[in-house]
């Protein structure tokens, strides 16, 4: 069990989000084209102040967004078996890979796991990198979804999972897919010991990753604007050839489906997880105040 | 009629004119009745070296014969008093997923199988072997009744993929295929996938997470078409060879990579040209897989499930 010396004595990474950009720096809004000052986006939770587009998060910044004061430790998750297939097309699978890690500037694959407090309660989040070959999912990520799992388990802490992913990581092949079942065990194993599994859907959850841990959760809620679905909204139009109805797949069109809980605006997202995690865990009423006879 | 494979031609060839001088002889001629045997023998060759190498992308053909047995046909061949039950309980009936409950060998199971159809109208009965979430809804109230009766769950693996429609995202397809996966996790009965043809991504692992999962010897089974990983990484499906080798779907490495439990040999020149004893080999195999399970209790046929697939991608090939 090498993995639970690493929770043991687990690489204490990032403890506040780090200043890493300048604060003049300018991003356009990937929605309305609107450019937006660094400063304001990270004051507005990376909101788009003109339009309300939820942008994609970095998994350090969901992660102190999300843990009381911002506050975390990032475990190191275990390592899996690299290029299982030998994957080749125009390129090696293993140069993807590199060129990955390479533009992330970490050693690590598409999962971010990371264990502290949301309102005092213990908690493990394990967060997805959209910025790591799409988030896909392949040995690594649902290895570390395990590892979460187990983390969770043995701190008896409730887990979030917060995907980010366009699926299956299809250079891993059938293995990649057998990632579906084995990541359905992970939430199987925190579910039998009565702990709560929450997820937040972000922008996008698709394919294998939306068919397996990402929809089972107990409480399901989801960013406003993110694309939620199985199959690619180009490919059923391709498919079917038919024009998809306004807002299909969109966080709203799930919650008028039935698919989710809530769509939660970001600056709502800390007070709603502490809330749920409250009712949750501390079921019981607060101590009565009885005044003291004599 | 007969469907030939651009690999399968010249076969076709030779078996039309060994057909045409059976017509022309009636069986009496002797150098014709020679001449016969002449090209049977070659036949024969002919099918040995074809098969003995056949690549993945032939595989994939192969997997996806329209003359293959199809879910129906291994219920009809392995399955008495086969009882077909009906709907999910909440929306319809999805007939690209036949259920029902029968006796396998003596034994009450209940069965789960893809059928593509085999005909215009049946192919659009059966949705091409593509399930919405009503199909894997109804799968997953059969496999309730499995647990519930102790009977244990045999599935047949038969899809392209799941539905890519609107009105199946609508109703939640990916939330479907994810509570199948987590009820066949759940069974403390055994359950016995095997791949017939396609195993097409989670349309077909929503089916297919067993104690046992075996797959016919031409089967494939992937995380994406080779079409449509050709058309994402080389931006054209004309790269579909290239995808389907680079992939690694067939049930050989397949069986290489411990994600699947067992091969099923089938009849030269695959299950499409001998269909009966294609189907009959993979009743023998369930049955070989089926009783050292029956024997365990169902904590322990749970926890083999999930040991077989947490140990899943500790090894490459
Ligand atoms: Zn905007």
């Amino acid at each position: 069990m090498n993995w639970l010396t690493n929770f043991v004595l687990p690489k204490i990474r990032a403890v506040v989000a780090k200043k890493d950009v300048p604060d003049n720096l300018w991003h356009k809004c990937p929605n309305c084209g609107q450019m937006l000052f660094h400063r304001d986006l990270e004051a507005s939770l990376f909101v788009c102040g003109s339009c309300g587009h939820h942008l994609r998060l970095a998994p350090e910044r969901r992660l102190s967004m999300l843990f009381d004061d911002g506050r975390y430790d990032a475990i190191e998750l275990p390592k899996t078996v690299l290029d299982p297939l030998k994957f080749r097309d125009r390129k090696r699978y293993t140069e993807r890979l590199k060129e990955a890690q390479a533009r992330t500037g970490t050693g690590r694959d598409a999962l971010v796991v990371a264990h502290g407090t949301v309102a005092g309660l213990p908690t493990v989040i394990a967060v997805f990198d959209f910025d790591f070959m799409g988030g896909s999912m392949g040995i690594a990520v649902g290895e570390g979804l395990l590892a979460a799992a187990r983390l969770a388990v043995l701190q008896e802490a409730a887990l979030l999972v917060v995907p980010a992913s366009g699926g299956a990581r299809m250079q891993e092949g059938i293995l990649s897919l057998m990632q579906m079942s084995r990541t359905t065990l992970a939430v199987e194993m925190v579910k039998e010991k009565g702990l709560p599994y929450l997820v937040l859907l972000s922008d996008p959850t698709t394919g294998g990753v939306s068919a397996s841990f990402a929809m089972l959760g107990d409480i399901t809620l989801a960013e406003p604007g993110a694309v939620i679905g199985f199959t690619g909204a180009r490919v059923i139009e391709e498919t079917i050839r038919e024009k998809l109805p306004e807002g299909f797949q969109r966080a709203e069109y799930l919650l008028d489906h039935g698919m989710v809980d809530m769509v939660v605006p970001r600056r709502e997202l800390r007070d709603t997880l502490a809330r749920l995690l409250g009712l949750l865990r501390r079921p019981a009423p607060p101590a009565q105040v009885v005044a003291l006879r004599g | 009629m007969r469907h030939f494979l651009d690999f399968e031609k010249p076969l076709a060839e030779l078996e039309g004119k060994i057909e045409e001088l059976r017509h022309l002889s009636n069986g009496g001629d002797i150098n014709i009745a020679d001449e016969v045997a002449r090209l049977e023998a070659k036949v024969d060759r002919l099918l040995r070296q074809t098969y003995a190498k056949l690549s993945p992308w032939q595989k994939v053909q192969l997997a996806r014969h329209p003359d293959r047995p199809h879910g129906s046909d291994y219920i009809r061949e392995l399955i008495a008093e086969f009882t077909p039950l009906a709907g999910d309980r909440s929306f319809g009936e999805d007939r690209a997923i036949l259920g029902g409950i029968g006796r396998f060998r003596g034994r009450s199971v209940v069965v789960l199988a893809h059928e593509k159809g085999t005909d215009t109208e049946t192919r659009l009965k059966h949705n091409f072997g593509m399930a919405k979430p009503e199909g894997y809804r109804k799968a997953r109230r059969l496999m309730a009744l499995a647990e519930r009766f102790g009977l244990p769950l045999l599935t047949f693996v038969d899809t392209p993929g799941a539905y890519p429609g609107i009105d199946a995202e609508a109703r939640g397809q990916a939330e479907a295929i994810a509570r199948s996966i987590e009820a066949c996790l759940q069974l403390t009965v055994p359950m016995i996938a095997t791949i017939i043809g396609e195993g097409g991504s989670g349309g077909a692992l929503a089916l297919a997470t067993g104690n046992r999962v075996l797959m016919m010897e031409h089967s494939v089974y992937s995380v994406i078409s080779p079409e449509a990983c050709a058309s994402i990484i080389w931006r054209t499906a004309e790269n579909a060879q290239d995808a389907a080798e680079a992939l690694k779907l067939t049930a050989q490495d397949l069986l290489k990579l411990g994600v699947i439990d067992g091969i099923v040999p089938e009849p030269l020149g695959g299950a499409h040209r001998e269909r009966q004893p294609a189907v009959a080999a993979a009743g023998e195999a369930i049955e070989a897989a089926l009783r050292p399970l029956v024997a365990l209790d169902g904590p322990s046929l749970r926890q083999q499930r999930r040991e077989k697939f947490l140990a899943m991608g500790s090894r490459g090939l």
